[in-house]
């Protein structure tokens, strides 16, 4: 078995999940790490777009924010943001939207607004950005977060990004033609929704995790494919090309992270 | 015809207590100095528009500036919270600040709206969530063709837009390259609008492809300020200040330590100490 922080299967398993053809709209974060490993291991010519309006972005290094001259300097084309969100998202040309957020459910609804009563927040989150948008808009939503008993909760307080509604059924009842979030891939495991109920189910459990491991960093009762298979372990590649990429960050932002 | 003043003079005549403010730059050109001067000059009641309110917004609210932000995500973009943003939702402190808050493309497209001389803007979005629950800006309206419900939020018109650009020409033309975010947009939206550079040139020379060109007329100010964005970047000029950033996360959790913060780096200094971050790169 390799060497690897759950950290760096959770990355590696989220940069499997996107193909040589998507294009695909990049969150700041976890996703930003996934797709660029994606980009430079087994989908080259994968187009990764970023909300600040970069198109076909290529960058060296992982950018802080996702409007670092960076993406600008290795990106095919910069449109502005509201041709960005009118033209490119709800023109319907993204594939795949990967999202990351503070905290979800069963059903892969985001909250990154509030914890506590909107008005009297106990935490105040940054709010949606182009989440909202882009989790109806885009073809299909792929998301990556660590799992705990804080980030996977039994119920949101507040819906920031629509996953598959409430009770897994609203997509449908109000119109929505995309598929909404078909893949969740965490440092414990990797959820698809179930065909019937939208339910995110677990389908593959990284080397070393344990049930009880995923039950103890779960808000809900885990729900479990008839076919649960094991994630394979990170290849040498995939390992050395995300620590590279990571090292070249850490030294190109020059903080002390 | 735009009019050349110095940073201190532009924001005295343009900007009034109790405007509402786009201060506009999505990463790229965000325009510090001109935040530092409002803060310098005591600006209070603001009603602040932003997308991506973070460094600046933060140090203007935490100086009591802003009765209201108007916004679509709030945060210091790759590093965390805006402490002085939380502590005025949170506990009120220095006091209440009041939020109206969006997604981007509702953001977005409101500011065209704007730009456009129209009362709202009208999008495919806002489904399944609950903020319409708590913005009553938030509101749907029905395509009389094909009966398609659509989300609609009233356009953006602010009192003043101030954005930070990379040159001026002498005739009061204003050019932005790079990621041009809401910039052009913003200054079309507002009565009144201040422009600081990156410097003053003669002819602008071969345009970038995806330049954006301001010209004279649509401009109230201009204002030459070198470094002006700092620490965010100017395309061609300096990069983004990433460290600085982290830094911001220290520097602004309490109280007393932004507040000594502001004392000796806006209060104490004026647009000038923004010249030594301006610096061109080849």
């Amino acid at each position: 078995m390799t060497n690897h922080t759950p950290t760096e299967m959770m990355t590696i398993a989220a940069a499997r999940a996107l193909k040589n053809d998507d294009v695909c709209f990049v969150g700041i974060g976890a996703p930003s790490a996934a797709c660029n490993l994606a980009r430079l291991t087994h989908a080259p010519q994968i187009t990764l777009i970023y909300e600040s309006g970069t198109l076909a972005t290529r960058p060296n290094v992982l950018p802080l924010s996702i409007g670092d001259g960076e993406l600008c300097d290795t990106a095919l084309t910069t449109v502005s943001v509201p041709e960005m969100f009118r033209y490119w998202l709800q023109g319907g040309r993204i594939t795949v939207g990967f999202l990351g957020g503070a905290q979800i459910d069963r059903f892969a609804n985001l909250n990154t607004t509030v914890v506590g009563p909107y008005d009297a927040p106990q935490v105040r989150l940054p709010g949606g950005g182009g989440a909202p948008e882009i989790a109806t808009n885009c073809g299909e939503i792929f998301i990556t977060m660590a799992q705990s008993p804080r980030s996977f909760v039994g119920e949101l307080e507040f819906i920031t990004s629509m996953g598959h509604g409430r009770t897994g059924r609203e997509r449908r009842a109000m119109g929505v033609k995309t598929k909404g979030p078909s893949r969740l891939m965490t440092d414990l495991c990797v959820f698809e929704p179930d065909d019937d109920t939208k339910e995110m189910t677990v389908v593959s459990i990284h080397p070393g995790v344990t049930r009880e491991k995923i039950a103890e960093n779960t808000g809900w009762p885990v729900r479990y494919a008839s076919n649960v298979g094991e994630t394979p372990p990170p290849t040498a590649q995939e390992l050395e090309v995300l620590r590279d990429i990571q090292a070249r960050t850490k030294k190109a932002h020059g903080g002390s992270r | 015809m735009a009019r050349f003043m110095t940073l201190r003079d532009a924001v005295a005549e343009c900007i009034r207590d109790g405007d509402r403010v786009a201060m506009e730059g999505f990463t790229h050109l965000i325009p510090h100095a001109a935040g530092h001067e409002v803060i310098r000059q005591g600006r209070k009641g603001l009603t602040l528009y932003r997308m991506t309110p973070d460094i600046i917004y933060d140090q203007l609210i935490g100086m009591g500036c802003a009765e209201k932000l108007v916004f679509s995500w709030g945060g210091n973009p790759g590093v965390g919270s805006l402490h002085r943003l939380r502590d005025a939702v949170e506990n009120g402190w220095p006091h209440k600040l009041a939020i109206e808050e969006h997604s981007h493309a509702a953001m977005a497209n409101a500011y065209e709206a704007g730009a456009s001389n129209l009362p709202f803007a009208m999008f495919r979005g806002y489904l399944g969530v609950d903020l319409p629950k708590v913005n009553p800006n938030i509101k749907r309206v029905t395509c009389p063709f094909t009966g398609e419900e659509l989300a609609a939020v009233p356009a953006i018109r602010p009192d003043v837009g101030v954005i930070h650009a990379l040159r001026a020409d002498r005739e009061g033309n204003v050019l932005l390259e790079g990621i041009t975010g809401v910039q052009k947009e913003t200054v079309l939206a507002s009565r009144r609008s201040i422009v600081t550079v990156e410097e003053l040139v003669d002819d602008f020379g071969p345009l970038n492809r995806n330049a954006v060109v301001l010209p004279s007329w649509t401009v109230t100010a201009i204002a030459v300020v070198p470094g002006g964005a700092h620490p965010s970047y100017a395309q061609g000029y300096y990069k983004r200040d990433n460290a600085f950033y982290i830094a911001w996360d220290k520097i602004s959790r309490d109280r007393d330590g932004f507040l000594a913060w502001i004392k000796d780096n806006v209060l104490a200094k004026g647009p000038d100490a923004f010249a030594a971050h301006g610096r061109k790169v080849a």
